[in-house]
């Protein structure tokens, strides 16, 4: 299957997607664990997507949201950010309440 | 290879002339940055947009050369 379709089905079939080094349990890298840990905290189910574990989807992701690092969250179908960005609006707050705007806490 | 603050900062400032930036090397190694960079290129845009500006000023190097640097921007 082509890689930006595969991509696509799996955001449009989980609410909550994050592309990460490792998985939800175990993170391999600080920015994945950092944004797997707010989501945690916030009690969300996401799936996360473990991009080491295929090379194809570690650069089709990068292409498909045309952004050069991982993680990357998205958040029914839509792109949130990075690490950075994530963070930033976890403590703002904005990111809970976009959560609840979507009905997902 | 990795790269020094001067570096990073020339990237910046030539995609972005007007940009404030200030860059720390969070463990000393080169490899793991943070920059805080104000720009009126930012005012107006999404957090997104304002951080690919700055992954573009790049030129491919962040994910590559440059493993670690954490973006905070804001307009001006």
């Amino acid at each position: 299957m082509d890689i930006k379709l595969e991509i696509k089905n799996i955001i449009d079939k989980n609410d909550v997607c994050l592309f990460m080094k490792g998985v939800p349990e175990a993170p391999q890298c600080g920015f994945s664990t950092a944004v797997s840990n707010i989501l945690k905290h916030l009690n969300i189910n996401f799936k996360g997507i473990n991009i080491l574990e295929n090379e194809t989807m570690r650069q089709g992701i990068k292409e498909y949201s045309d952004w050069p690092t991982i993680p990357q969250l998205y958040i029914k179908g839509e792109f949130i950010g990075g690490c950075d960005i994530v963070k930033e609006m976890f403590e703002k707050g904005e990111l809970k309440k976009l959560l609840e705007t979507k009905n997902l806490i | 290879m990795a790269l020094s603050i001067e570096e990073i900062k020339k990237l910046i400032t030539s995609s972005i002339p007007d940009a404030t930036i200030e860059i720390k090397d969070l463990m000393g190694d080169s490899n793991h940055y943070s920059a805080k960079i104000s720009s009126k290129i930012f005012n107006g845009k999404s957090k997104i947009e304002q951080h690919k500006i700055v992954y573009k000023s790049l030129q491919g190097k962040m994910g590559n050369e440059l493993h670690a640097l954490s973006i905070t921007t804001e307009g001006k």
